[in-house]
């Protein structure tokens, strides 16, 4: 079985990729094509409450809780949010939720993408990240409820 | 008067407006979002400097000569906007904080004193959720209940069935003079007459007509018309509020405090006479000055030059647009203001704002609070580009070629 990689050791992975780009149309064509490639989500699971507020387009996420890690899967109408999305599965899944609460995912500012974003989409990401932390804090509570 | 501009010159008129000259992500500003908001040529912002660095002082009471020239200026732009949309009465004209919050007032005022249970409200389908939500509270606290106007597959009203929907219990007709999201001009004269023969007020959402069209309230004989400063190349927070003098006299007042009262006791107090029983506290003095200097820019100009210069750059866009495949025009009235309202098969809107954004080109993308209409086209947005006097169609070719672009990657 190969070591799973730490959420940093993704983060830098991320960098790397995205310092291989020289304009700003090759990163997002790359996110697009992230976008492209993550999984759809099960249609059972594109109800109201998965449905992440703050993005001008839809974003749903779930994720499960097995064996003390925390495993996300998400889908969005739009393909840049998805590929931003599937970027943020990337790097939190597969990880314990102290992991993943403590996690300051610096590479979204170090790729450029917060800069690059206009505020109201760069808040539709935190969103993103903000329900992804919250989901780990009510398996860290089960945990400890246990 | 010899105007400066007796022909357009689109490049004087650019030079006119300092931040085109910007970029953005290092490519040359197009500015396609001017039915959000237009950008303020510099005799806007000159005006706004020149009132604080001059004659900042509070109106109406000081006797000095700082506040006696403020009060000038204040009240200098009443009379602009009163010929601009030839009222027949300065004290029409009051100032608020836009479009929202004129409507609000009446909705406020006028319903409150005289809406009861079971009293009809017409809007109509191509609302702003500013001409929907204030007449939701007031019906809601009144008892009222609103029937809207359906929008046919065009995007223009079907009037057929605002005729069956008028009745007796019809007391308020609140409409759009011209669609933010689809561009479509309404024929708000016959709506008008059409509500005054069964003894409904009208008022008319002039947030996106006045930029563009001649404006007579007289000749359309509305009850209320309202207008907001920033969209028509003046500052954002001020707006305005034109009103029947009888309509505006029998109403209550909408916000209490200094400046509305005649004669203040701890037991009763009485009301300033209009416009200012409807403009409580220090008003926004400095973006009122300021919109008359927009005004006098746009007259200058002249609406019917502008007017012809965005007909043509929206007649062209349409074309470009319609040539690219898979883009369907969302809004295809026969008479429109110059906004292009689109959406691509395949993309969501908000991937292509993205894109067009990241080659310096600014354009609308979502619902444009017209949540109700998006429902009625099946869609969750468009993409919308919207024109003003200083654009061109080398910036429609720049977005076009954004565009195609952005669809190749998308899809």
């Amino acid at each position: 079985m190969s070591e799973v990689k730490s959420i940093l050791e993704t983060e830098q992975e991320i960098i790397e990729e995205f310092a291989l780009f020289d304009t700003w149309e090759e990163k997002y064509e790359y996110i697009i094509d992230m976008g492209k490639k993550l999984k759809p989500l099960d249609d059972i699971h594109k109800k109201e409450e998965n449905k992440i507020k703050g993005c001008q387009s839809t974003v749903w996420m779930v994720s499960d809780f097995n064996d003390g890690k925390v495993n996300y899967k998400a889908e969005s109408d739009a393909v840049i949010v998805k590929g931003l999305v599937s970027m943020l599965i990337r790097v939190l899944s597969g990880h314990t939720p102290e992991e993943i609460i403590n996690a300051k995912l610096e590479f979204i500012d170090q790729i450029g993408m917060k800069q690059h974003l206009a505020q109201t989409r760069s808040n539709g990401l935190l969103s993103m990240v903000k329900q992804m932390k919250l989901d780990a804090t009510v398996y860290q509570a089960q945990q400890l409820n246990k | 008067m010899q105007s400066v501009h007796t022909t357009f010159n689109i490049e004087s008129i650019r030079a006119s407006f300092p931040i085109l000259i910007r970029k953005v992500k290092d490519k040359p500003l197009v500015y396609f979002d001017n039915a959000a908001t237009t950008q303020k040529p510099q005799v806007v912002i000159d005006a706004l400097t020149d009132y604080y660095k001059l004659y900042n002082a509070n109106i109406h009471r000081g006797i000095h000569s700082l506040a006696e020239e403020a009060t000038a200026a204040y009240e200098a732009t009443r009379d602009t906007i009163k010929d601009f949309i030839n009222a027949g009465h300065r004290e029409e004209i009051i100032f608020t904080r836009g479009v929202t919050e004129s409507i609000n007032l009446v909705a406020y005022s006028w319903g409150k004193a005289n809406l009861k249970a079971g009293d009809e409200i017409i809007i109509s389908g191509m609302e702003h959720h500013s001409n929907i939500v204030p007449w939701q509270l007031i019906a809601e606290s009144t008892g009222a209940i609103i029937k809207v106007i359906p929008v046919n597959d065009q995007g223009e009203l079907m009037m057929e069935e605002y005729y069956k929907l008028l009745s007796e219990r019809t007391k308020l007709v609140s409409i759009v003079h011209a669609s933010n999201a689809l561009g479509t001009i309404n024929p708000v004269k016959e709506i008008i007459a059409a509500a005054h023969n069964i003894g409904a007020i009208v008022l008319v959402d002039g947030a996106q007509s006045s930029v563009h069209l001649d404006i007579d309230v007289q000749d359309l004989d509305c009850d209320f018309f309202a207008i907001s400063s920033h969209k028509v190349y003046g500052p954002t927070g001020i707006g305005v509020l034109y009103g029947k003098k009888a309509i505006l006299e029998a109403m209550p007042p909408f916000i209490g405090g200094g400046e509305m009262i005649s004669e203040v006791s701890f037991e009763k107090s009485t009301w300033n006479d209009l416009p200012y029983k409807f403009e409580a506290g220090t008003p926004n003095i400095a973006d009122t000055v300021a919109l008359k200097a927009a005004i006098d820019f746009v007259r200058e100009i002249g609406k019917g030059n502008i007017r012809a210069h965005e007909d043509a750059l929206l007649q062209y866009a349409t074309q470009q647009l319609e040539s690219i495949e898979g883009v369907r025009i969302i809004g295809q009235a026969q008479h429109k203001v110059s906004v292009a309202s689109f959406v691509i098969d395949g993309v969501h809107p908000q991937d292509v704002g993205i894109l067009l954004d990241n080659n310096g080109v600014a354009v609308r993308t979502g619902h444009h609070c017209t949540q109700p209409l998006m429902k009625r086209f099946g869609i969750p947005g468009t993409i919308r580009a919207s024109f003003a006097m200083y654009n061109t169609r080398e910036e429609i070719d720049v977005m076009i070629l954004a565009l195609n672009k952005a669809i190749k990657l998308l899809r």
